[in-house]
């Protein structure tokens, strides 16, 4: 079976000569959750950013269900790589729910009943389908994300990644969110700073540092080693310990 | 300055709709190219499609900012009109379209200006503003020192001139269009007059205004560009340099001479203003003015243009020949600076349809 | 320009008016505006009846006069000035309780006063009765060059969030003990509306990348499209229509 996602070699210096990538290597299988876990600055968002090709130009390939990114397959591979971005106001830039989750829909030509039943199919999975004529800046905090989240799986990714998705929730909002996200069933690649999540949600965690993948392994496997935890500035909340905590099951 | 209806009479008021909508239209190509300039490096796509969301942020910006009260003294305050400061930020293009963007929200959703007044609001308060600041203050960054005191000064005196002439244009409009035979030296010693106060006022704000941010994103200053030597864009929130490829220039060098010549035309013009004003009306009138009035948000214009004009009433007959003289000068004056605004808008747009005949876009309203 | 920016004027409501299609009620609108301007200043009966019209409208689309009438202050600058004409206008005068006003100015407050008035109540109405999105939907669809249509919902959408964003600097700025007093005070002001820009430009920035992660290539997906049946542009064009037949009358009287 064809990855879902598969980056080789990719490397990328934007035109100033500050490189932020030094050839990341790593592919994530379908359906499957990996939390992509690194410091500040390690380079997470640009590599964000080449996963539907907002960022071209340096060296190595990404393929994206077997296609390559690159200018020719642009329209078809921003409808398969979904990204939730961390604030949902810029996300959620139409004036109602409704219109800015047919938005990506819409500019991929769908329209009339087939893009209503897609719009409330992808509220439905969000739990927000109540709130489908609500313009957006009436919604909560969480709500807003839940909505970016359907927005996106509108488009009916084959992978969708999330940058920082427990950012400003609170605990209620994070575990709806946390129970969302287990629900469906594409690939996801959550980039984030919240370990705790990150196990709870993702089986397989990938560390970025210095523009390099650093380690790929069990999200709790490497939670547990102090001495790779500490040489990536990655740390855990006061009083928790991965190792008292059951692991994020896989799926079958 | 929110004109109502029956302000202007309806021909005129169609008329400078119509010469409206054409600004506009020609904006909306312009924009295209302003926004264009800041763009990411190694971003696939580019140009047209930022304009939508940059310039609507900027008008929401505007908008936002227009509540911003700046206090004068105990009780007054006052506000952003932010056409100037539209322009010198994201350039002449994409500042019309913003403020324009504003009045017909304020017209539509809060009545504010009237609906057939709409032409004539958005060619005071958007293109008069934004075309005569930008180009002041393309002029004077030119001929000044490279430095960012330079932006600041240049933006003090953009936005100071750019006022006083929209009330200029407006004076104008009125003697073609308005609906009540006043004598158009009273209507130009009035609005002029009260506008290089408000002026002033909108000219600290601006500098200081553009100052903050030239000193910490000097490349979103539009009209700066060129000024600093390597651009930084951030890239969700990492400092990234730009490539030093060469900015487009927003005004050609070709053109410049044109504007330092409208720069000081309008100069010269708004000075004459200035001190005419002083001489006809008495320094009391004008202290009472803004002694009784300050520059209060929701009066402002509408509510100081009475005064000055009432205060005139009771003057001698001399002073009706020193505004005659003046209007005649401001009359000349605003028509060499509108024709040649109509003229670079026209050449603009004709380089612009041979550049790109075949671009579909829209250009009727 | 006030606070008064910050109220939205849309009732909600389920009148006939209020169910008429976006952009027939703006044509209609305008038209009406249209002919307010066009009339005769000295056709007073005219005007009183474009008022009962208004009224006429106003009661069906169940806009209580209180609220319009309210929103007429938005007017009162104007009205200043309409009562300073008299005074400085040219041409003939007359003598009212010892005062020398000059007709013309009379026939000119007047004029500024019953046509502006008129305006804004239209606006008013038209603004209670369309919601900001269906008013986006209907420019779009009287042929607003889509562009333009674009940055308005934009800044229809962003103005709240950045009005919000100007909230809580003013919050920050008053908990560290700062309250603006006078001018020497604006440079601080001016910093937080330098600062709002830089966020609004940067936020634009992150919008277009959200879009251009959903497939945007410059032109927005057309999702809603609004449209009118016959019935509903004669029902509309009612108004205007009516206060042809009016103003003609005027005229030819």
């Amino acid at each position: 079976m064809t990855p879902s996602l598969e980056v080789s070699g990719l490397a990328f210096a934007y035109p100033d000569g500050h490189q932020a990538l030094f050839g990341v290597d790593f592919s994530l299988a379908r359906g499957e959750r990996v939390a992509l876990l690194g410091p500040n600055g390690a380079g997470k968002t640009t590599l964000v950013l080449h996963l539907n090709g907002i960022l071209t130009g340096g060296t190595g390939t990404v393929t994206v269900a077997g296609l390559p990114v690159g200018k020719k397959h642009m329209a078809e591979i921003r409808r398969r790589v979904g990204i939730v971005f961390q604030d949902p106001d810029d996300q959620l830039f139409m004036p109602t729910v409704r219109e800015d989750v047919a938005f990506g829909p819409a500019a991929a030509g769908l329209k009339g009943p087939e893009l209503e039943e897609r719009v409330d199919r992808a509220l439905g999975r969000v739990g927000m389908a109540e709130f489908k004529d609500r313009p957006p800046h009436h919604l909560s905090f969480g709500q807003r994300r839940r909505v970016a989240v359907a927005t996106v799986l509108a488009m009916e990714p084959e992978i969708l990644v999330l940058d920082e998705p427990s950012s400003n929730l609170d605990p209620a909002s994070r575990r709806e969110l946390a129970d969302i996200l287990r629900s469906l069933d594409v690939t996801v690649l959550m980039v984030t700073h919240d370990l705790p999540y990150a196990l709870e949600l993702c089986p397989r965690s990938l560390v970025l540092s210095d523009g390099v993948i650093a380690a790929d392994g069990a999200t709790a496997e490497l939670l547990a080693d102090d001495t790779l935890m500490r040489a990536h500035r990655l740390e855990l909340p006061y009083g928790f310990d991965p190792r008292s905590v059951p692991a994020a099951p896989g799926r079958s | 300055m929110h004109a109502p209806d029956g302000f202007i009479n309806a021909p005129v008021s169609a008329v400078v709709g119509v010469a409206a909508a054409g600004a506009i239209a020609v904006s909306l190509r312009g924009a295209r190219r302003e926004l264009e300039g800041a763009s990411r490096p190694g971003a696939a796509g580019s140009g047209g499609e930022r304009t939508a969301p940059l310039a609507g942020l900027v008008a929401a910006f505007i908008f936002a900012v227009q509540m911003l009260n700046f206090p004068v003294a105990a009780g007054t305050s006052g506000h952003l009109l932010g056409g100037a400061l539209a322009a010198i930020l994201v350039g002449p293009f994409t500042g019309v379209l913003c403020v324009s963007v504003v009045l017909l929200m304020q017209a539509v959703l809060f009545a504010d200006g009237g609906l057939t007044a709409l032409g004539v609001n958005v060619t005071t308060m958007a293109i008069t503003t934004t075309v005569v600041a930008y180009a002041l203050f393309r002029g004077l960054v030119k001929v000044l020192p490279r430095t960012r005191r330079s932006v600041t000064a240049a933006s003090f005196v953009a936005a100071l001139v750019s006022v006083p002439a929209s009330a200029v244009v407006f004076t104008l409009l009125y003697a073609v269009g308005g609906t009540t035979d006043v004598s158009i030296g009273k209507v130009a010693t009035a609005m002029v007059g009260v506008h290089v106060l408000i002026g002033i006022g909108e000219a600290v704000i601006t500098a200081l205004t553009v100052g903050a941010v030239v000193a910490v994103r000097p490349d979103l200053v539009h009209g700066a560009r060129g000024l600093t030597r390597k651009l930084k864009l951030r890239v969700n929130g990492e400092l990234v340099d730009a490539p030093d490829a060469a900015e487009p220039e927003p005004v050609p060098a070709a053109r410049s001479p044109r504007t330092v010549w409208i720069t000081g035309l309008v100069t010269s013009l708004v000075l004459a203003g200035f001190v005419s004003f002083y001489a006809s009306a008495s320094p009391d009138g004008l202290e009472k003015v803004a002694g009784d009035h300050g520059i209060d948000e929701k009066a402002e214009e509408h509510a100081i243009a009475g005064s000055p004009l009432a205060d005139y009433g009771v003057e001698d007959v001399d002073d009706d020949r020193l505004s005659g003289g003046l209007a005649g000068v401001i009359g000349v004056g605003v028509t060499v600076v509108a024709g040649t605004g109509v003229f670079w808008v026209v050449r603009r747009r004709r380089a612009e349809d041979t550049a790109d005949a075949a671009s579909p876009t829209r250009t009727g309203v | 320009m006030g606070t008064g920016h910050a109220h939205k004027l849309y009732r909600h409501g389920h009148s006939p008016v209020h169910a008429l299609p976006p952009h027939t009620k703006i044509a209609a609108g305008l038209a009406f505006v249209v002919v307010v301007v066009s009339t005769p200043r000295e056709a007073m009966w005219a005007f009183a009846v474009y008022a009962g019209l208004l009224a006429l409208v106003a009661h069906t689309a169940r806009v209580p006069a209180g609220f319009l009438l309210k929103r007429l202050l938005i007017e009162v600058p104007f009205v200043a000035f309409a009562v300073l004409l008299p005074f400085v206008a040219e041409g003939e005068r007359i003598d009212v309780l010892g005062l020398s006003l000059s007709v013309n100015g009379l026939w000119g407050a007047w004029n500024v006063l019953a046509k502006g008035t008129l305006g804004v109540a239209a606006s008013v109405l038209l603004a209670s009765t369309t919601e900001l999105r269906e008013l986006l939907l209907g420019l779009q669809r009287l042929r607003l060059p889509p562009l333009l249509v674009q940055i308005a919902s934009f800044m229809v959408r962003y103005g709240d969030v950045i009005t919000d964003e100007l909230r809580r600097m003013r919050i920050a700025r008053e908990s560290r003990g700062f309250e603006a007093r006078g001018v020497r005070h604006w440079g601080v002001l001016a910093k937080s509306a330098g600062a709002l820009f830089i966020r609004s430009y940067e936020r634009g920035e992150r919008v277009h990348l959200a879009m251009v992660s959903r497939g945007y290539a410059g032109s927005m997906p057309v999702i809603d499209e609004v449209t009118a049946s016959r019935a509903q542009w004669s029902y509309a064009s009612l108004l205007p229509g009516a206060a042809l037949a009016v103003c003609l009358l005027g005229w030819i009287r």
